[in-house]
């Protein structure tokens, strides 16, 4: 950054150690500050670290043997080839539909614009159980597809589609909603010096678009993933839990949990855990490219 | 390559940003578009850019019909206002994009394509920056950065938007100077666009003012600053100072501040004015005075010397007289 933009650290501290620093009229009184730290840090303590510490102890608990014998069991092993293969197809497709949603609505205009941005946000506003309901609606035994659906001897609802199908309704905004502000305050002016340039509509993408959204993409990306593989509600409706062949990993710790499996129950728990701490490390590191590529983008005048 | 603009129109909704403009670009000449801002002037370069399509009439190059044709097959080179370069590239790799996105069989040779940008880079002065990425270089440098890249292709037109708008004073002032020395060097037809009135005036050969999607006037800057062709050309182009009619019937004059002598006894057809203030900064001195009786405000600027030699005091009755009027016959 400029060199001119100083932190608010240079007015608070001085230079000279003698008098003693003079409280700032914005400031609140001491007390004041010291409460609303202890209140973030007492809800996050509450909330985020014992749970998070008393899964890993609790899966642990019964010792490292009883720990891996639970996530390498049969079932545990299908869940989580069946987490990895949902994230698989859900993640891609909302890649490819959140690149085309974004480009649409940050650098064309249209009618309906306003709607679809509405649309993309509905996977957010809806009840993640509803939106599995809806999938059971259409395609179940008595919903709108099923008896042309069992004519054709296709599965869908207590099976994998049903399961995909249902993560890739809860999942979509997440690319779409990354990029499109980051794409509407980038403008089209690069892409149309591009054109000007003699660059046909994929070059421009691949050498201008996707370079500039790079960073926001991946971030999408990320947040998208850990939904995909976390998500229970709308696929605990679809999968009927059928063990070894429709349980994904928070469907089968579930399982476990209730059939008082509880360490094997937390052991899977942990999976799950881990995958939010890697989700969490990737996040931070994007989070600091992406925040040095826009200081360097605000440089330009 | 000549550009004809034939009964041009173009609306966003309700607004007309573009009135039926008709307008012929000579080969080689630096056109520029002048104009406040809403007049339609930026609008206008970029329907000959085929940015923007327009609603009613045809652009032809050469004399051949363009107006359907894309932007990427018009051969021009355009310079955004601000420069849009691209941020992920280095500045070499932002002038040869042009030419590494040509069709295979078009394409120059690595070699040739290298060649090709260190030359450029030459043309603007900027070689050793060529491993840099825009956001290190300053706004005069971009701004070089961009016209190079436009060069790269050898357009046939070249279309500059404000190019020096966000640019501090001093940077502009050398970097006009340098621009009518670069064209002068290309000579490739060119078009830029401006608000400014004295960097239309200093760079092009013929400046276009527009006003609401019309073109007020087209001609040489000195033609178009001594022969204003309306009222709004008139003020478009440095103060002025309007002057109280003799009767209802016959219409306002106008006279440059610099047009208006000053005496401290009355002449035939002198204006009585109270000197209200005076301030001689540099070699000219720019008083203000107040009409009797109306208390209409009357710049004028007089040479330094002739300011002392007066040594009017504030408040003392002086007498004007224009020097030269301009009288427009109402439309």
């Amino acid at each position: 950054m400029d060199p001119a933009t100083p932190g608010c650290a240079d007015v608070t501290a001085p230079s000279v150690p003698n008098p003693p620093p003079r409280p700032l009229g914005t400031d609140e009184p001491r007390f004041v500050r010291w409460l609303l730290i202890a209140i973030a840090l007492g809800f996050l303590t509450l909330f985020l670290f014992v749970p998070l510490l008393f899964v890993f102890f609790e899966a642990l608990k019964k010792g490292i043997g009883v720990y891996l014998a639970a996530i390498t069991d049969p079932d545990a092993v299908d869940a989580i080839k069946l987490t990895l293969l949902t994230a698989l197809i859900s993640v891609p497709l909302n890649l490819v539909f959140g690149v085309a949603a974004a480009w649409s609505i940050a650098k064309f205009n249209f009618r309906g614009k306003n709607v679809l941005t509405t649309l993309i946000d509905l996977p957010f506003s809806v009840s993640p159980v509803i939106a599995g309901l809806i999938f059971v609606l259409l395609f179940g035994l008595q919903g709108w597809f099923g008896p042309w659906l069992r004519e054709h001897d296709v599965k869908i609802i207590f099976a994998v589609p049903g399961i995909v199908l249902a993560t890739v309704f809860v999942t979509f905004p997440f690319v779409a909603r990354e990029l499109i502000p980051l794409m509407q305050a980038q403008g089209t002016e690069q892409e149309e010096a591009a054109t000007v340039l003699g660059a046909n509509g994929w070059q421009t993408f691949w050498r201008i678009t996707l370079p500039n959204i790079k960073w926001g993409l991946l971030y999408g990306v990320i947040l998208c993933n850990a939904r995909a593989m976390g998500e229970f509600g709308a696929v605990s409706v679809v999968s009927g839990h059928i063990r070894g062949s429709t349980n994904t990993l928070p469907l089968q710790a579930e399982i476990l949990y209730n059939e008082y499996q509880f360490s094997a129950a937390f052991a899977v728990a942990s999976l799950l855990a881990l995958l939010a701490l890697v989700t969490l490390a990737l996040k931070l590191v994007v989070e600091r490219n992406t925040h040095s590529r826009q200081s360097s983008l605000e440089q330009v005048p | 390559m000549s550009i004809e603009l034939h009964g041009i129109v173009k609306r966003f909704g309700s607004f007309v940003a573009v009135d039926h403009i008709d307008l012929h670009i000579e080969t080689g000449e630096l056109l520029a578009l002048l104009g406040p801002s809403g007049s339609g002037k930026t609008s206008l370069l970029r329907m000959i850019a085929g940015l923007e399509a327009p609603d009613e009439g045809s652009v032809s190059f050469q004399g051949k019909d363009a107006t359907d044709t894309h932007a990427r097959d018009r051969q021009v080179g355009f310079v955004f206002q601000h420069y849009a370069l691209f941020g992920h590239m280095t500045i070499f790799e932002n002038i040869a994009f042009g030419l590494r996105v040509r069709p295979r069989k078009d394409r120059l040779s690595e070699r040739a394509i290298a060649d090709k940008v260190n030359s450029l880079l030459l043309l603007v002065q900027l070689d050793w920056l060529a491993d840099r990425y825009p956001h290190q270089l300053s706004g005069g440098q971009r701004q070089r950065v961009a016209l190079a890249r436009a060069l790269a292709v050898e357009p046939r037109v070249l279309l500059l938007d404000e190019p020096f708008g966000a640019l501090d004073a001093r940077v502009r002032q050398e970097l006009r100077r340098w621009l009518r020395r670069l064209h002068d060097e290309v000579h490739v037809t060119s078009v830029f666009v401006t608000h400014d009135q004295e960097e239309a005036l200093e760079v092009a050969d013929r400046v276009v003012v527009m006003n609401h999607g019309r073109i007020e006037q087209i001609g040489a800057p000195a033609d178009v600053y001594d022969h204003p062709a309306t009222p709004f050309v008139f003020e478009f182009l440095g103060h002025v100072n309007r002057l109280p009619s003799a009767s209802a019937e016959t219409a306002d004059t106008y006279a440059r501040p610099h047009d208006i002598n000053v005496e401290r006894t009355p002449a035939p057809a002198s204006l009585a004015a109270r000197f209200v203030h005076g301030s001689a900064i540099g070699p000219v001195a720019r008083l203000e005075f107040a009409l009797e009786p109306s208390a209409q405000t009357i710049n004028v600027e007089l040479p330094r010397e002739r300011f002392r030699e007066l040594a009017l005091r504030e408040g003392e009755v002086a007498y004007l007289t224009p020097t030269r009027l301009h009288r427009f016959s109402p439309a």
